[in-house]
């Protein structure tokens, strides 16, 4: 499934003092099985583009088209496809509100009026996918379980109607390093078994340079570049001007460089800097003048 | 010694009503005047309800927590506690109560009965720590989570305070917001002498801290530099903890028999080091 952003024009506060514009001619294509970053600061209009995505605003001008089909076009059936786009909000924990595990996961299916049997199924699949065990946890209140338990509850909610796409809004933002982990290894499966097109905001670097395939950074607006995390990652100016920063692989690659070393330029990976100095070491072993400032 | 710690956990339990197990067990602790304290934790580990202990928002089942020189489970003494330890939360948007910044900062010092000549000097001055002196007339809802925290933390400066416990302050900013709030809280620390209790999942936040504290299960299981304590990644990692990117490659290339010298914590650690593996005679020089 494909999505098309067409000149995205978006103001809050239309016809008032207060009108500022938040998404300023925004053109952008989601292809097929992407795994997609958008980064930017506080402000720069990513949350409000994500709502876009899935037709939780309507756009002040320009289309958002999905499969070929205008999102807000007149004569097109708008449920049948945002259901097909999942949104997972910023701390999605909040929104749990049913005594179990597995009801609260039921909620979305029930309301497409499924049968209770493919209701059963979905809750299973859903769980299984954030690696919640179904025997030990489906009668359990959500409220008894940790931070990071109760945020896969919540995106075993959005799981469970099947989306094609799926979007998550900041879904690392205050978990400790493993339920981060947990989070991350479950995104990265989902998209390399089931083939969910995946776009996630993040603050995290580094979350970023594990899974995204594409990146896209945002600044006042409008999109400030794209490409893939190796393209984005070597322009640290670039992102410092964005008010964001780059993984600590790639600033310990800028480092190392500008020392003398003779690195790519844009590594980003910490594997990559492992085999990269290890290679250095190993030179400078056996005596060899290769790669050495010195 | 004792005279001269800031805040004092002795001994402290704490069991939230109906719980089956305590939240917090047997911890004792002791911060000392002008320290940078990180607390790390995993969710869960008891490390909200120890800030929370240092504010006298709860009061110990067992134990006692001294703060500056006061005993948090004497009801008497909650306002003398509270205006010299400060705490600010994760959420930006749940802790400003006022609809323009300078009001917002008025609010502690108002509660506190401060006469009106001496608040607007103070205020001032707690805007400027923070470098929202520009914003004084602006609504806080048109702030970036940045500048929220540093709104926050210029209401308790105005109260002149001893020690400020941040839960997870960063949590919810983005990269430059949290180093606005971080660099804000370092020069606070440094410049004016103010004890800090960092609470985090951050660990290059950590790494920048005089001590860290690892709770685990309610438990201070370690203490230490960020050096001493970050050098222990296995443990750290059963903890659901991690270490600084820096530490952790260092080890693994440690393991792979290149001599780097423990307790690497930044990038500039990283370079220096490389420089007297690979080319020891220009470091030399």
């Amino acid at each position: 499934m494909s999505i098309e952003v067409r000149h995205l024009t978006h103001c809050y506060s239309e016809g008032s003092a207060m009108r500022t514009v938040a998404l300023d001619d925004v053109s952008l294509t989601i292809g097929d099985g992407e795994f997609i970053g958008i980064i930017g600061h506080t402000g720069s209009g990513k949350s409000t583009l994500v709502q876009h995505l899935n037709g939780l605003l309507k756009p002040s001008s320009g289309q958002i088209l999905v499969n070929g089909q205008d999102l807000n076009g007149e004569h097109v059936n708008r449920r049948a496809l945002r259901q097909q786009i999942g949104l997972v909000f910023q701390y999605p924990e909040y929104q749990l509100f049913e005594e179990t595990v597995a009801r609260d996961i039921a909620f979305g299916p029930k309301n497409q009026g499924l049968s209770q049997e493919e209701i059963d199924e979905r809750v299973r699949y859903a769980m299984s996918c954030v690696h919640l065990d179904y025997e030990k946890y489906s009668e359990r209140s959500p409220f008894e379980l940790s931070g990071g338990q109760m945020r896969r509850v919540a995106i075993a909610g959005v799981l469970a109607m099947k989306p094609s796409v799926l979007i998550l809004d900041e879904p690392t933002a205050g978990l400790d390093p493993r339920g981060r982990d947990r989070i991350l290894s479950m995104l990265e499966e989902l998209h390399a078994r089931e083939s969910t097109t995946i776009v996630m905001v993040s603050h995290s670097m580094d979350d970023m340079a594990r899974l995204a395939t594409r990146l896209i950074v945002m600044a006042e607006g409008k999109i400030l570049a794209t490409g893939t995390p190796r393209e984005i990652f070597a322009q640290e100016e670039m992102m410092l001007s964005a008010g964001l920063g780059v993984p600590e692989a790639a600033r310990l690659c800028r480092a190392l460089r500008a020392a003398g070393y003779d690195l790519p330029g844009d590594l980003y990976r910490m594997e990559e800097l492992k085999e990269h100095l290890l290679r250095l070491w190993s030179a400078r072993k056996s005596g060899g003048k290769e790669a050495q400032p010195c | 010694m004792q005279t001269d710690a800031q805040v004092r956990l002795e001994d402290v339990s704490f069991t939230y009503e109906e719980a089956s197990s305590p939240a917090v067990s047997h911890a004792t602790a002791l911060i000392r005047p002008g320290e940078f304290v990180a607390v790390l934790g995993h969710n869960g580990s008891g490390k909200s309800t120890l800030a929370k202990l240092m504010n006298a928002l709860y009061t110990p089942t067992e134990g006692n927590v001294v703060v500056c020189g006061y005993d948090t489970a004497d009801e008497k003494l909650v306002w003398e506690i509270r205006r010299r330890a400060g705490m600010i939360f994760q959420n930006p948007d749940n802790q400003i109560v006022a609809t323009v910044v300078r009001e917002d900062v008025a609010f502690g010092l108002e509660n506190l009965g401060v006469p009106t000549e001496e608040m607007i000097p103070r205020i001032d001055k707690a805007l400027d720590a923070v470098r929202m002196t520009k914003y004084a007339d602006s609504a806080p809802h048109t702030l970036s989570g940045g500048q929220k925290q540093r709104v926050a933390i210029a209401g308790i400066l105005a109260m002149e305070p001893s020690v400020i416990i941040a839960d997870e302050a960063t949590a919810m900013l983005d990269p430059s917001g949290r180093l606005e709030v971080l660099d804000t809280i370092r020069m606070l620390n440094r410049a004016k002498g103010i004890t800090v209790v960092w609470i985090t999942h951050f660990m290059e936040e950590a790494a920048l801290a005089d001590r860290i504290l690892v709770i685990t299960d309610g438990e201070i299981k370690a203490e230490g530099t960020p050096a001493e304590i970050f050098d222990r990644v296995e443990e750290m990692q059963q903890m659901h903890l991690d270490v600084p990117p820096m530490t952790a490659l260092a080890d693994v290339l440690r393991k792979e028999g290149m001599p780097l010298r423990r307790g690497i914590l930044t990038v500039e650690d990283f370079v220096q080091e490389v420089e007297k593996v690979l080319c020891p005679s220009k470091s030399a020089t």
